[in-house]
């Protein structure tokens, strides 16, 4: 179907809408570095880029919810600056999130015409809004009620909802950020249809997706970026899965390799046949009967795509959501039944994948955040001893190179990568032997990366049993002594240090390559 | 490291932030305001030792009410019934004054049994709206309100309304002195102020120097990690509940000493003030911010505010007016101060993540309402 679509679509002509330099700093972070960046007329342009290679920043830029440093976004010629998405909106720029921005409380039909009301002389014009609302969900092909509330649908008709909301706009250029990963098999052809719909009638359409092959399928302009540049662009048809990724990893950025010259220790966590069911769905399991056993100094790497139950696996062993089966135990034995607040007082602790939401508490200093999980061993007689706990704070600050003004700075001072050494600090300060981190990498730059795995090598080093999970090939690859691919709640393969990218992507269905 | 050194030489824990010491110095240039202001208006009435002394005991009620709402307010939660708590602990103590009667014979307690009766019953109270919030998840502001309405019943029915009013015990029974609590002065500053003095002594410590403060504004800043560290957010939560009832049952008894008569529907409407005087002192509603520092300051501001213009002849309703528009103006200046350091971090600050502090609307404190109980002075 899309096959004979892309061959039909017509290229070249002048862009519709340009970003030329554009420049993005976060503070100290340039996520990106002077990009240009087109999208033609009725074409499917699509980004394809590892997590925090700034596809995401650069999409926000393009429609609006945020703006660049510096640089300048052309529209059909001129340049145009938006103020925020319904500026963008306006000019015919509609983005559909990664995260569902729906009122679940609402109905399909409400949500889809929410900002934009219909008005009659009496207020809002349900009868059209729910005759158009029906009109668009056929033509995705969603056999729902517009009336239904969009709590009751499951998550991929909530995307295709979302979807519809764009179509409803009539939005010239569509952004889709990862909008296929809660679809079904079903749900994505039906999507490509649409798609190959619209930019018959000159949609157009810019993609980002990590399920590389399916992006292909209905890309016509490939384009790469990494490290907040764009390192290739090509035709879709004059290239292949094996051009996509050689881009998109690049060469290697140091991360460190896998401390060596000491022996493991003893099996210090040994997950048996643990199962997590889904919340939405309690059939379906997120974390399907998986065993893993991780030993004294070892670092076990978890990689993974978005939904292969990675954090699930993570929570579930430090017991913050239920198990639905299975077993955890660790030297003193079993935890399974142990509160979280529990396990971490037996050494088990883990480093949260959002560190904004659940790592950091913002209200309170560098120094608190850090002794928090601590405090109790700083407490003498009724007080916790200031002397005490500034002592342990500093070294901590030192110990896990937090980069910062002292202990008694703002949270909200510190960088990205300060701010998870922070987190990690935290964590390392109950003194576990079990360390686990979720996506430690997420959100900061190549060198505070090295910089983090670094720590987590050394405490290795020192017996620390480490878990971390990633979503970037290229950080498997660092100082991992294991390397374990998850694939639908299942360990889909195992590797060794010496494995390569493109193995790794091929277990964990991104990519297989010929 | 460099970084390190520097802050050896400073105290990284002194003063906290410098947007707290802001915040907490406009609730403290206001009371200068309002010390000046009817200090020039009614210069033999107001600025006097004797009125002033007057103003602190009015105060101490609604102070000693107000902390224990901050300790709540800063888990993130909010506490409606400390006015129905602090009627029913004085029916409480107004009653046991009258004796128990126990298979014939008539239980007198001695004073202090009776003062640790009422703040047990507060105590009780506290639990109830903790365990109701922390493990049976319901929403602070519903649960709290439904503990006031059923205080506020269980107040009235001890008596079917009617007040208490022998409370001065009989010297041959041994129960004498509850007046003491309301009348009497220690080098010159009643006893209530003492006794608000002590419990804002206490509160500090507990605040700023022990694991459950440290805890308590970790729950209060971001429930999620502090969990994740370990903290134990439900006991957390339940146990400051139960501080602010034991806090407002302390103000019950003062109250009733002051009154020399325990009455079904006194305190009623004080959880407002009590809140607004948080609100005022800088606290966030959100949870997580605020000091005892700043809630006395807040509670000074409507005490001395109501006191001013009842002096200078200006009528309760217009006083009334008054308080709403400062506690408006205290929240709003608390916005507009939130923004300014968002912007500031946000424009030197940290990479891309949806801002984990609330928005600027939860900030603002939702909706205080005034309701200042004018006292006549």
């Amino acid at each position: 179907m899309s096959e004979q679509s892309r061959s039909t679509r017509q290229h070249g002509g002048a862009p519709v809408l340009s970003a030329r330099d554009v420049v993005k700093t976060y503070g100290a972070t340039q996520a990106l570095k002077g990009v240009n960046f087109d999208v033609h007329r009725g074409t499917v342009t699509t980004l394809f880029g590892e997590n925090g290679a700034g596809k995401s920043t650069l999409m926000k830029i393009l429609s609006g919810v945020e703006q660049p440093t510096s640089g300048r976004i052309i529209l059909d010629g001129e340049e145009v600056e938006f103020v925020d998405t319904n500026d963008a909106r306006a000019h015919g720029i509609s983005i559909i999130h990664q995260e569902l921005s729906l009122a679940p409380n609402l109905s399909v039909r409400d949500n889809l015409f929410m900002g934009s009301e219909l008005r009659n002389g009496l207020g809002v014009d349900y009868k059209e809004e729910e005759r158009r609302s029906r009109q668009v969900l056929t033509e995705l092909g969603l056999d729902i009620d517009p009336l239904t509330a969009v709590s009751e649908l499951r998550l991929g008709q909530q995307q295709l909802v979302e979807i519809a909301r764009a179509l409803l706009a009539d939005s010239r250029i569509l952004i889709m950020d990862e909008p296929t990963s809660a679809l079904s098999a079903t749900e994505v052809e039906i999507l490509f249809g649409v798609i190959d719909d619209l930019t018959s009638k000159g949609v157009s359409i810019v993609y980002i997706s990590h399920h590389l092959e399916e992006a292909l399928q209905v890309t016509d302009y490939a384009v790469v970026l990494r490290d907040g540049a764009i390192t290739a662009n090509a035709l879709a048809k004059e290239i292949d899965l094996e051009w996509i990724v050689r881009h998109m990893v690049g060469e290697n950025f140091d991360l460190g390799s896998p401390p060596t010259g000491y022996d493991f220790g003893p099996v210090a966590l040994d997950i048996d046949e643990l199962s997590v069911a889904d919340p939405k769905e309690p059939g379906r399991l997120l974390v399907d009967h998986l065993s893993l056993r991780v030993r004294e100094g070892e670092i076990v790497c978890i990689y993974g795509l978005m939904g292969a139950g990675r954090t699930e696996l993570l929570e579930a062993v430090a017991g913050r959501i239920p198990t639905a089966g299975g077993s955890v135990r660790m030297h003193e034995g079993e935890i399974s039944r142990l509160s979280l607040r529990e396990r971490l007082a037996a050494g088990l602790g883990l480093v949260p994948e959002d560190r904004q939401r659940d790592g950091l508490v913002q209200t309170m200093t560098v120094g608190q955040n850090i002794s928090l999980a601590s405090l109790g061993t700083f407490v003498r007689g009724l007080f916790v001893s200031r002397n005490l706990e500034r002592v342990h704070t500093q070294d901590a600050i030192r110990d896990v190179r937090v980069k910062t003004a002292g202990g008694g700075a703002l949270i909200g001072s510190l960088s990205g990568g300060n701010q998870q050494k922070v987190v990690i600090g935290k964590i390392v300060s109950t003194g576990p032997k079990v360390l686990l981190l979720d996506e430690p990498s997420r959100g900061i730059d190549v060198g505070a990366k090295a910089e983090v795995f670094k720590l987590i090598a050394e405490r290795a080093r020192e017996g620390l049993a480490v878990v971390f999970s990633t979503s970037e090939v290229g950080e498997c690859l660092s100082i991992a002594h294991r390397i374990v691919v998850m694939r639908r709640g299942r360990i889909a393969a195992e590797f060794g240090p010496s494995t390569s990218k493109e193995e790794i992507m091929a277990s964990s269905g991104e990519a297989v390559l010929a | 490291m460099a970084e390190a050194s520097v802050s050896r030489r400073r105290n990284p824990f002194e003063g906290l932030t410098i947007g707290a010491v802001l915040l907490e110095a406009r609730a403290f240039l206001a009371l200068v305001v309002i010390f000046v202001v009817f200090s020039l208006l009614a210069p033999s009435a107001f600025p006097t030792l004797s009125n002033i002394i007057v103003m602190c005991q009015q105060v101490s009620v609604y102070a000693i009410l107000a902390v224990g709402m901050l300790v709540v307010i800063l888990d993130g939660g909010i506490d409606l019934s400390v006015g129905s708590t602090l009627g029913l602990s004085g029916m409480v103590a107004g009653l046991a004054l009258q004796g128990f009667p126990v298979g014939g014979v008539v239980l007198y307690p001695p004073v202090w049994v009776v003062v640790v009766i009422a703040i047990a019953v507060g105590a009780l109270i506290g639990l109830i709206n903790g365990v109701l919030v922390a493990r049976l998840n319901v929403a602070p502001f519903v649960a709290t309100l439904g503990t006031m309405y059923v205080m506020r019943g269980l107040a009235s029915l001890t008596t079917n309304g009617l007040t208490v009013n022998n409370l001065g015990g009989r010297g041959d029974l041994g129960n004498t002195g509850f007046e003491w609590l309301g009348f009497n002065s220690l080098l010159g500053i009643p006893v209530g102020v003492w006794i608000l003095l002590l419990v804002a002594v206490v509160a500090s410590l507990l605040l700023n120097r022990s694991v459950y403060g440290r805890w308590l504004y970790a729950s209060g800043g971001n429930a999620r990690a502090a969990e994740l560290s370990g903290v134990p957010v439900r006991k957390v939560r339940v146990r400051a509940y139960v501080i602010s009832g034991v806090c407002a049952a302390i103000a019950g008894v003062i109250l009733t000493s002051e009154l020399t008569s325990a009455g079904p529907t006194q305190g009623t409407s004080y959880e407002l003030t009590a809140i607004a005087a948080v609100v005022i002192g800088g606290a966030s509603l959100s949870g997580g911010k605020g000091t005892v520092r700043g809630t006395l300051l807040g509670a000074f501001v409507i005490g001395f505010l109501a006191a001013g213009l009842t002096i200078v002849g200006i009528s309760a309703y217009v006083q009334t007016v008054f308080t709403g528009a400062v506690i408006v103006l205290a929240v709003l200046l608390n916005g507009i101060q939130v923004r300014r350091r968002r912007r500031a971090r946000d424009g030197a600050g940290s990479p891309p993540a949806p801002s984990p502090l609330p928005p600027s609307a939860a900030d603002n404190g939702g909706s205080v309402s005034s309701a200042l109980n004018n006292k006549a002075v």
